[in-house]
């Protein structure tokens, strides 16, 4: 082995961050893209497309494109319901699918391992496949509201939340997660006399941080990224998302300028939320490993 | 090994159901109706009355024939051959459309071989989706253990402990970030086969030497773009679930490797990637799953062509069901997909079991 | 007990919409949302509508346009439709047929003079009416005929198919353009069968057969289909048009930037290209390939959905809607053509002398609907594959089987499509 002199570790330090930055580069282009196209007028965007132009801020810059995005769609409007749906979405589905898998996981019940074979199953069915009975089904839901009960969940937002909030894929992944906890933690608190719920909510999910911060960020994903669904189901302007507002942009000349202004002002959400969750959970636990 | 401590029917159930009855509710019912009317003749938009048609829908995709051709004879009953030396044969509309064979009407070539001087046809009732589902097939295999490697080995590369690589943690996963639509479009602009950036780009690497490719228009490099572009784009999303399955791998572990002197590859080999087994299950699952569904990238950038090279089957299924407003067979789609990725699931999950 | 109470609810709530104003409410959808001018000019009707009358009031729930006929296709399957809609027209009799519309109770003096093809008819009856069309034309500048050496073409005088082709082939060896021809391929959709049948139709072929709206048996495949077919993919093979692969961008601007000699394009396309610094376009018509030029027609129009209870309000909003001044504004607006010639007369570019008044003979000289038929809208799709798959070198009598095979398969299992 190689002596490790403080000049050899410089140079690999080096030679990682290159590597790493090299690497980055790859992966950042389509947002420098989206980012600086945002910013120029429609011909030069094209005329850039073809070089690396397109990833440079340079010629003719403003933030035209922005007021003129504001002006053709209700950006905020857009923006604010998709924020809520998918926040919305994302704690409820956090909380529901979390103790579903707790009990997959930590108890033994009848019927415990069909069930869970059958929601594994549901991973493989499109959505696309079934939107159309789903559309039939909440139209003609009961719900309780403040004008007493109706019938129909269609131009709302819970017919954009409700639907969504448990599914195979996040049951799965924490399914996945607990099965490498320590069982003995919750055998030693099942001993002290702590009731189910405590266990789950006292010793488990304080140890879930990782899996938590996963399992919201990919349902933040799939919510934010709504199109098919609300497009059926909603047809007033004032439930409809950001995706289904990216449509007002492509007329039959398209504005890619405004196009990428908009993409550009939905895309902060998503991102910011991303950085938020990897500080908040897993930059703490990194350091941390709970696997015995 | 389950105790008794962990028997509890109540609990259990109580903490399935809503989660559960969600998921039977929105999932599973609406999937029933979708068999259901997989046996109808149920279309989108029509005043006529359903009927039960059994399985025909079924019979409709899936019906496949061979046909022998002999070879075209002149006179003297010598084999006809074209400029290249190729033995010409009669065309295959001859028979699929001949009054002769009412068996055959509607069938297509899909693809043929030749032994001796007989050319022996396969015909499908539906060749675009026999297209579709082989190029579904290759799609999965080719994006899943690739994704899934350049996922494992992204989240080794930050899982070091360096000044700023939240930085680089938060770029990798940008893509993902971008909706796939939206991703898909600017890709068509860099795939762009006169002035794409990847010709220009390729054209300055080799000092012009560079042949530009058209990209999304070539039936040989479409669905290796789509491919290329879909890797990019999810494998930062697959980065993070193993980077969550790395950090419940105690650093005690990686401490005690390190003291008995192993190798970077036996700490990989014994520590990491045993810690990872859970975690690989699910990236494996999660991955062949969303390679099945493989939808969006199609709509934007190729509509299924050129020459079908990009049909795959969730997108036959939307076709069918809305576009062409025939939604009892893009049910039908949606069955067979459910059965083939549940077959071969099953084959995955014996494959990995635990010995 | 429940059923009382819900019986109770709903009567109530009628009383307040009853007692609270005497107007009835017509609900409209429409296709502009994200079209801030067109909004604004579809707002203004009916602004002056509620007030020139005190039966109806009409309010308006926007789309886009991408994405409005999933919209419709969800809400009646819903059973949640508003009383007007906003219809494409060869999608109208789909949707006629269907039950999703319902005829519309106008007076024939009401669309007197005006383009046959903005008033929509099915099974005898007229079901939609619009207030503009579209037209195709194929856009080049002076320039390019001049330095080609080419004769203008006029609607009396067209191109013939090999004048078509001899400019096609001057431009290519001129080596100035990236591509001789763009029809446009970028534009994946309603474009192809709206933009490229015409062409089928020219060289004596069809989508469908029209007599009997049965079959494309010998329509889409007989001899001239074929010839069609071969004439098609020659473009591509031949290098004079860009492909399936296009990029959008291309298509939008690829004219204005020089990249293309002729562009097949819309006259809504015209204003842009005017303001990108095109100030010699010239708007030629479609070439005769042999039976006549054709270019598509029929664009957006209003009737009343099916379920609506007052069709009575529907028509009277649409005859007030079909003043000259509004078919005028829509035209000085977004471009579109006017239903009439005094309207067009009011226009700022369809007026005679006007920078897009060949636009108005071509839409008068040589529009020919798209077959009227509920097949319509998956023969539509499917003639889009077989155009894509053609130009992408597919052999031509075997496509153009398999799409006659495809578009009879789908007449039969709809019974007939009730023609």
């Amino acid at each position: 082995m190689a002596v490790i002199t403080p000049d050899n570790r410089g140079l690999r330090l080096v030679v990682r961050y290159a590597v790493l930055t090299l690497i980055a580069i790859i992966f950042i282009f389509p947002l420098l893209f989206m980012g600086m196209s945002s910013l120029k007028p429609d011909q030069q965007l094209l005329a850039d497309t073809s070089s690396l132009r397109a990833f440079l801020p340079v010629g003719d810059l403003s933030l035209e494109n922005y007021r003129e995005a504001f002006e053709r769609a209700p950006v905020g409007l857009f923006v604010f319901n998709s924020v809520l749906v998918t926040g919305t979405t994302v704690l409820l589905s956090l909380a529901i699918c979390s103790l579903a898998a707790f009990s997959f996981t930590y108890l033994e019940w009848r019927g415990r391992g069909l069930i869970l074979s059958i929601i594994l199953a549901t991973l493989i069915i499109p959505f696309e496949t079934i939107a159309i009975p789903l559309l039939l089904l909440v139209s003609k839901l009961p719900w309780i509201g403040f004008e007493g009960l109706e019938w129909g969940w269609l131009n709302s937002y819970r017919v954009q939340i409700i639907p969504w909030i448990a599914d195979g894929l996040t049951i799965f992944l924490f399914v996945q997660y607990f099965k490498d906890l320590p069982r003995e933690l919750i055998e030693a608190a099942r001993v002290e006399g702590a009731s189910w719920f405590q266990i789950y909510y006292k010793v488990v999910m304080p140890l879930a941080g990782p899996v938590l911060a996963t399992a919201a960020i990919l349902k933040f994903l799939v919510m934010y990224n709504q199109y098919l669904w609300p497009l059926i189901v909603v047809q007033q302007e004032s439930y409809r998302p950001v995706m289904v507002g990216l449509q007002y942009f492509f007329q039959l000349n398209i504005a890619w300028g405004e196009v990428m202004a908009y993409l550009t002002l939905i895309t902060v959400p998503v991102l910011a939320f991303y950085l938020v969750l990897q500080r908040a959970f897993i930059a703490s636990i990194a350091s941390t490993g709970v696997k015995g | 090994m389950a105790s008794k401590l962990t028997r509890s029917t109540g609990a259990g159930w109580a903490f399935a159901l809503p989660g559960f009855g969600l998921i039977a509710l929105f999932i599973i019912v609406p999937f029933f109706f979708a068999f259901g009317l997989s046996l109808t003749n149920q279309r989108l938009i029509s005043p006529n009355p359903t009927e039960y048609v059994g399985f025909e829908n079924y019979r409709d995709l899936l019906s496949l024939s061979v046909i022998t051709l002999e070879p075209e004879r002149d006179d003297s009953g010598a084999v006809i051959r074209d400029e290249d030396g190729e033995i010409e044969y009669p065309r295959v509309r001859t028979i699929t459309r001949s009054d002769d064979f009412p068996q055959y009407r509607g069938m297509r070539e899909w693809f043929r071989w030749q032994s001796a001087e007989t050319a022996r046809v396969v015909i499908a009732s539906d060749v675009v989706f026999m297209k579709a589902l082989v190029n579904t097939l290759m799609f999965v295999l080719v994006v899943a253990p690739v994704q899934g490697g350049l996922a494992l080995i992204l989240a080794l590369l930050i899982n070091q402990k360096l000044r700023g690589i939240n930085i680089y943690r938060a770029i990798y996963f940008m893509p993902v970030v971008v909706s796939i639509v939206v991703v898909s479009l600017l890709w068509r602009f860099i795939y762009d086969g006169n002035d794409g950036l990847l010709n220009n780009l390729l054209s300055a690497i080799t000092f012009g030497g560079w042949q530009p490719v058209d990209w999304l228009g070539n039936p040989d490099t479409a669905l290796g773009s789509i491919m290329a572009m879909s890797i990019w784009q999810a494998v930062g999303f697959h980065m993070v679930i193993w980077l969550s399955g790395l950090q419940t791998i105690s650093p005690t572990l990686y401490e005690a490797a390190e003291i008995e002197g192993a190798s970077k590859w036996q700490t990989f080999r014994y520590v990491t990637w045993p810690g990872l087994r859970n975690t690989a299950v699910l990236v494996l699952i999660v991955i062949t799953m969303q390679a099945f569904a493989l939808f969006a990238q199609i709509d934007v950038m190729t509509n299924g062509g050129p020459l079908d090279s990009t049909q795959t089957v969730v997108f036959q299924a939307v076709e069918r069901g809305y576009g062409k407003q025939d939604i009892s067979g893009g049910s039908t789609i949606s069955v067979i997909l459910f059965l083939l990725v549940l077959t071969i699931s099953l084959i995955q999950r014996w494959l990995t079991r635990e010995k | 007990m429940k059923r009382l109470t819900k019986a109770g609810l709903l009567a109530s709530s009628t009383l307040i919409a009853t007692g609270a104003m005497a107007q009835t409410e017509l609900s409209m959808w429409y296709h502009g949302a994200g079209n801030e001018v067109e909004s604004n000019i579809l707002g203004g009707i009916i602004e002056d509508f509620n007030a020139a009358q005190s039966d109806w009031t009409v309010s308006v729930e926007s789309f886009p346009q991408g994405s409005y006929n999933d919209s419709v296709v969800a809400g009646a399957l819903s059973g949640n439709l508003p009383c007007i809609l906003d219809v494409d027209g060869p999608v109208m009799p789909n949707w006629a047929w269907s039950g999703y519309m319902q005829p519309l109770p106008i007076s024939e003096e009401a669309i007197a003079g005006h383009l046959d093809s903005t008033v929509g008819r099915w099974d005898g009856e007229i079901y939609s009416v619009g207030l503009w069309d579209a037209a195709v034309a194929l856009y080049t500048r002076q320039a390019t005929l001049d330095a080609l050496g080419l004769r203008t073409p006029t609607l009396d005088n067209p191109w013939t198919g090999e004048e078509f082709m001899a400019a096609l082939e001057a431009a290519k060896a001129s080596g100035e353009f990236e591509y001789a021809f763009d029809p446009g391929m970028a534009w994946t959709g309603e474009w192809y069968p709206y933009a490229f049948s015409p062409f089928l139709q020219s060289f004596g072929g069809d989508i469908v057969d029209r007599s009997t709206y049965q079959t494309a048996e010998g329509a889409l495949n007989g001899e001239a289909a074929m010839e069609f077919g071969e004439w098609w993919q020659s473009l591509f093979t031949e290098g004079y048009a860009p492909g399936t692969s296009q990029d959008p961008a291309d298509r939008d601007n690829g004219f204005i930037e020089g990249k293309y000699a002729f562009s097949w394009n819309g006259n809504w396309a015209a204003v842009a290209t005017l303001e990108g610094g095109v100030d010699d376009v010239v708007f030629l018509p479609a070439p005769d390939f042999g039976n006549g030029p054709t270019i598509g027609a029929g664009s957006w129009q209003f009737g009343a959905s099916g379920t609506c209870e007052h069709p009575d309000g529907v028509a009277e909003f649409v005859e007030f809607a079909l003043q000259d001044k509004y078919l005028a504004a829509f035209s000085d607006g977004i471009g579109l053509i006017p239903a009439t010639e005094e309207a067009a007369a009011m226009t700022e570019n369809y007026a005679p002398g006007g920078a897009l008044e060949p636009f108005f003979g071509l839409s008068e000289g040589q529009a020919l609907v798209r077959p009227v038929s509920p097949g319509y809208v998956v023969a539509a799709k499917v003639f889009e594959k077989a155009m894509a798959d053609i130009a992408n070198g597919a052999d031509v009598a075997d496509t153009l089987d398999a799409a006659v095979d495809e578009i009879d398969a789908d007449i039969e299992a709809n019974s007939g499509y009730g023609h």
